[in-house]
């Protein structure tokens, strides 16, 4: 620590931090635009000028920029100097000669860091007078929008999408005040992180596309900590609702896990939520009937609670729901009659993955942890497309080499531009290892692909390498033995080696090998760090409650074991064989579904009840790091849609046999107290005894406006406030005034007269027109303009109005980032004991998982790959969008889903007589399917790969054998 | 003697008070002047080529003290935005006008009208059906789209006003 003096104030700050991160950390006013927490500084604005001096008796000083001014002993600096000052304000006067005036339809606007930076140095008036320069937009794809006129040229858009994401096609083109942030030409960004452009652009360049589609401005939406739901690294965001609508999702940090970024799918994949399939109503299928019909709550649990009492009932859980809504299940049908409602193969390979991080000394690590690592091997996950976030820290990871060498020559590893020039291309060494190309190679040291076997071979006989008591691989090549020796060379030198892997190429070997890798390297320090890929957002919660696979389940049902089954928040189409399903539904007597969306399980239900999503809902789950962490209700939620386990202990209670379960904390104590493992979920987050000064946090913020005009003319049904109203006159009242100066007179009252003044010139037509007549005051629709009661949250320490404590709140709890004077997203400094340092308050979220001690080396080594003469062996391909089943209901995102196809080695397809293009006839254990034909080179010869999760395709268990043949005309 | 003057005098001044002219007028009947600037029924106005002026930025909405204007923006295919519905609760309205203050487009205006009297308090919510005006209103003159540099349907980017034509960003002349 070093004193440094800031206008004669001093302050202990660390030796050689970043001055402008320092001085926000210290709570001071320093305005800045290029500089990000997580990006480095470059000094490309110089916004953030100060005054240093020399010493005490220095009364000239010179200006210096604090984002590139490291901090020292005695360091003495004045920020409020007037020189300073007015230099700062010079800046923002040049920055506001070109930016347009488009405030007022700016998506930025209100949460705009250039608007909080211009009223910071107090820049009021343009006095340039000459013309604006203006540039022409780019369409840039579903989730962005362009408005290239309001760009500052802060160089943070290519910095992360460039220098930080690896992207390629968004660069700085053209010089002096022509410098266009764009691609070359129009198309969709393709890097997986673009959506976070909207957050780092410091102004409206960069907006989010699909929030401007129902824009609300960031005052306006009801917000609360929450999950994201669409894999399982657990990234933490922030949900925004207005008018019983999900509006957006935008980022919350996370020191450990996220940090500053999203991946697109978990920003754009929260359609869902407003998704026209979701089920609103209880739905009941009468005796015999095709069709159902909706009933009341009260009947549909009567309903449950008589089938509950049956003979044999089965609860189907499920691995996106919540840990609560899986232990109710659990509770109700008893733990040996519940299944975790994973695939056959999904449940195998969880269960050994938490043998493995439990049991074996390997140490689940956090994103933090990852970026940290000097050595990676990923060995048979594509990262990229199964837990996307994870990619973002593996190529943090490959820049710890540049950090090295800048820090050996003593550059601050904050000045982002200096430690480029130092390091150069330098690399840390990235081994991928995966059945296809992956879009992490471009940074790895080696790549090498091969089938699911060979992976496992590669890693059992790095693991040999590395020390010779692992067991070794019979019959091991020349070549991969060559290449695991130089990935164990690789991996013994760094400090901190990392191996990734997962379910994502269905091989528990793969696992094993990857599992076998980390053991020998920790075997002489501490426990080496594997992450293990899981695949859905709580794959391990549901896997730690216990219970078999949805296979297990089926065949119970199949050979009438149970006669009723109730399925939580799952679709089984996307996890077994269809004909397997067909056979057990038949075999059923009862099907209850309890889900958020309609899909073909739901269709077959006799009993739907409309579940609550993430956003409606509050619970727990558990990442792949096996961190729980604790998600909130944003809004109250429309028709009869409530939590799982609340119909489920509802359905118990009319039964007579309730659990006492009256908030979400009862659950989660319930929980706690049955499965040892899970104990640590109560401290997750506060509870909702939880009050700060006796007041419960407020969910919207305190400029929340409309309060008393919203509910006036909504009708009790949720969507008439965001459909278009209808267009009338209702009151009869006439819309211009006629005695007023105003407008042209109308003829009088009960008349109405044209909105459209077609007499006006350019006649522009109006985008909304009206009727010429309106309708009168009976007519209107019955309305209530009383303000309600806001909705009661009994499971949480949030509440759901703009009142109670307007402080600081524990860091699980933070519902909006905002502070004086900071409206944008960088009000998050405020947050932080230190700038990009863990929230105030430690950050929420409690480890469920932490190494073992049984040193047993995993021996099960498989066969090398032998291809078939006439089948090949078909290999999951997944897509970040597409794969997952949520995120493709948001329109955004369905729009950059693939269709299906048949990804084949030239040579196979060449064999076969198929060119890229051609029909090929697909035949599996589950059917055939007819697919169009990919080359690919990096699928080996007797591979070949299918798209995962896509419509068509959920479902089938892959790896598998199947026969491709041409096309075959029927 | 003095009280009874005093007394006379006073009923005398009463009486001469008859044939001054009156303070009173007979409303309804007869009206009575309202400043044009007076805070009175708020109504949304329209561009002077007759486009609707309110591009939905939510600021009325959020300066309004008593949170009575609830919007939702929306924009029509060519860049324009405008409310997708426009709600004010009179019943609530303390016409204080900071709405009017807070609009960057002078969309929003109060006029001199003040007569809403409702039987029924459901009528004192307008929707942007009851308070669209044909006119312009208090600003003739300006339109927030020519000076914005948002490109609308007839306006493209560089023509608002006080802008330089689009850069070609694949020009290499400095």
């Amino acid at each position: 620590m070093v004193t440094i003096h800031i206008d004669n104030q001093s302050y202990q700050v660390e030796a050689g931090a970043n001055l402008l991160q320092a001085c926000l950390s210290l709570g001071l006013d320093l305005p800045y635009f290029c500089w990000h927490p997580a990006l480095g500084a470059v000094g490309a604005c110089r916004q953030c000028a100060v005054k240093q001096f020399k010493d005490e008796n220095d009364s000239r000083g010179r200006i210096v920029m604090a984002c590139l001014t490291p901090a020292q002993e005695g360091l003495r600096i004045s920020i409020a100097d007037p020189e300073a000052h007015a230099f700062r304000a010079g800046v923002i006067e040049f920055l506001m000669e070109n930016h347009p005036h488009d405030c007022p339809v700016c998506d930025e606007g209100g949460e705009c860091h250039l608007q909080d930076m211009t009223v910071m140095t107090g820049h009021v008036h343009r006095r340039y007078r000459f013309a604006k320069r203006t540039f022409r937009n780019q369409y840039l794809g579903p989730f962005l929008n362009h408005e290239m006129n309001r760009c500052i040229t802060c160089y943070r858009c290519v910095r992360f999408y460039r220098d930080y994401a690896g992207g390629r096609d968004l660069n700085a083109m053209a010089s002096h005040n022509h410098v266009y942030f764009g691609r070359i030409e129009d198309g969709v960004l393709e890097n997986e992180f673009s959506g976070n452009l909207a957050e780092v652009c410091p102004t409206g360049v960069f907006t989010d596309k699909t929030f401007k589609a129902h824009y609300t401005r960031k005052w306006d939406l009801q917000t609360a900590p929450s999950i994201c739901v669409h894999c399982g690294v657990g990234c933490n965001t922030l949900p925004g609702e207005r008018y019983g609508t999900l509006r957006r999702i935008q980022n919350r940090y996370h020191h450990e896990v996220n940090g500053y970024f999203l991946c697109d799918r978990g920003r754009y994949g929260h359609g869902f939520v407003n998704s026209e399939k979701r089920l609103r109503q209880p739905l009941l299928r009468t005796e015999g009937s095709e069709t159902v019909a909706p009933v009341s709550p009260t009947e549909a649990l009567a309903h449950l609670a008589a089938l509950c009492a049956g003979p044999t009932v089965i609860g189907i859980g499920s691995p996106r729901a919540s840990v609560e809504a899986n232990f109710a299940l659990q509770k109700l049908v008893g733990p040996e009659r519940f299944f975790n409602g994973m695939s056959a193969s999904d449940a195998g390979l969880t269960r050994l993955i938490l043998d493995i991080l439990t049991r074996r000394p390997v140490r689940s690590p956090s994103l933090h942890d990852m970026e940290q690592a000097d050595a990676v091997l990923v060995l048979g996950e594509d990262v990229t497309n199964t837990a996307p976030r994870i990619a973002l820290s593996l190529r943090q990871a490959v820049r710890r080499a540049a950090l090295e060498i800048a820090g050996a020559r003593h550059v601050p590893l904050w000045h982002d531009g200096a430690v480029r020039d130092a390091a150069q291309s330098a690399k840390s060494p990235l081994f991928v290892a995966t059945h296809s190309a992956t879009r992490l190679d471009d940074v790895a040291a080696e790549t090498w692909h091969a089938a699911p076997d060979d992976l496992a071979r590669l890693g059992f006989a790095v693991a040999h390498v590395l020390n010779p008591d692992a067991p070794e691989v019979p019959g091991l090549d020349a070549e991969t033995a060559a290449l695991a020796g130089r990935i164990a060379l690789s991996l013994s030198a760094a400090g901190r080696p990392l191996v990734v892997s997962g379910t994502g190429c269905g091989s528990p070997a793969v696992i094993r090998a990857a599992a076998n890798v980390a053991m020998a390297l920790g075997r002489t320090g501490q426990p080496a760090e594997l992450c293990l890929v899981a695949p859905e957002c709580n794959s391990f919660g549901a896997a730690l409650l216990g219970g078999e696979g949805i296979d297990a389940a089926l065949l119970a049902l199949e050979r009438g074991e149970a006669e009723t089954a109730i399925v939580l928040e799952n679709d089984l189409y996307r996890r077994a064989d269809r004909a397997a399903i067909d056979r057990a539904l038949q075999a059923a007597k009862h099907l209850v579904v309890i889900d958020h969306l309609g899909h073909a399980t739901a269709a077959q239900a006799e009993l739907v009840l409309p579940a609550a999503t993430f956003a409606e809902s509050s619970g727990t789950l558990v990442s792949s790091e096996g961190r729980a962490q604790r998600f909130f209700k944003v809004f109250a939620g429309n028709g009869e849609a409530r939590e799982s386990w609340r119909w489920l202990e509802e359905a118990q209670r009319a039964a007579g046999r309730g659990n006492g379960f009256d908030g979400l904390d009862d659950v989660i104590a319930a929980c706690a107290a049955a499965h040892p493992k899970l104990q640590g979920i109560a401290h997750a987050a506060p509870s909702a005894k939880f009050r700060l000064l006796g007041e419960k946090i407020p969910r919207q913020p305190h400029r929340y406006s409309g309060r008393t005009a919203m509910l006036g003319g909504i009708n009790p049904d949720w969507s008439v406030a965001i459909l278009p109203l209808p267009h009338t006159t209702p009151h009869g009242l006439q819309p211009v005034a006629d005695r007023s100066p105003l407008g042209r007179a109308g003829e009088g009252r009960g008349e109405g007269v044209p909105l459209i003044d077609t007499s006006a010139k350019g006649n522009v037509p109006h985008p909304n027109p009206s009727p010429a007549r309106g309708r009168g005051a009976n007519e209107r629709p019955q309305i209530n303009i009383h303000e309600q009661k806001p909705p009661n949250d009994p499971d949480t320490p949030l509440a759901f109005s703009m009142e109670g404590y307007g402080g600081a709140a524990p860091a699980a709890l933070i519902p909006v980032y905002w502070a004086p004077s900071w409206n944008s997203v960088q009000a998050l400094n405020r947050f932080q004991d230190e700038v990009g340092g863990p929230l105030r308050g430690g950050d929420p979220g409690v480890r469920l998982i932490e190494p073992g001690a049984d040193w047993i080396w995993f021996s099960e080594i498989p066969a090398a790959f032998q291809r078939r003469a006439d089948e090949w062996l078909i290999v999951p391909l997944y897509h970040i969008f597409g794969s997952e089943e949520l995120s493709p209901q948001a329109p955004a995102v369905a729009e950059r889903c693939p269709r299906p196809y048949l990804a084949m080695n030239p040579a196979d397809a060449d064999a076969l007589g198929l060119k890229a293009g051609d029909q090929a006839d697909l035949r599996l254990p589950e059917g055939a399917l007819r697919l169009p034909v990919e080359l690919r080179g990096d699928i080996a010869p007797g591979m070949a790969g299918l798209p995962a999760g896509l419509e068509g395709t959920a479902g089938i268990g892959l790896p598998g054998w199947g026969k491709i043949d041409r096309e075959t005309r029927p | 003697m003095n009280a009874i003057l005093n007394s006379l005098r006073t009923m005398g001044l009463i009486f001469l008070h008859a044939f001054r002219k009156r303070a009173t007028i007979l409303y309804p009947e007869k009206k009575p002047y309202i400043p044009p600037r007076w805070r009175g029924r708020i109504v949304l106005t329209r561009d002077p080529d007759g486009g609707e002026r309110c591009v939905a930025c939510y600021l009325c909405a959020v300066a309004c003290p008593v949170d009575c204007i609830a919007l939702q923006a929306t924009e029509d295919g060519q860049g324009r935005r405008y409310p997708e519905f426009f709600r004010i609760n009179f019943s609530r309205c303390i016409f204080c006008g900071y709405c009017e203050e807070a609009c960057p487009t002078y969309a929003i205006q109060l006029t001199p009208d003040f007569e809403m009297c409702e039987y029924d308090r459901r009528a004192l919510v307008y929707e942007k059906e009851d308070l669209l005006i044909a006119g312009p209103g208090k600003h003739p003159g300006y339109n927030f789209y020519r000076v914005a540099g948002l490109a609308i349907a007839g306006k493209d980017k560089g023509e608002a006003e006080n802008e330089a034509p689009p850069v070609d960003v694949r020009g290499l002349m400095p």
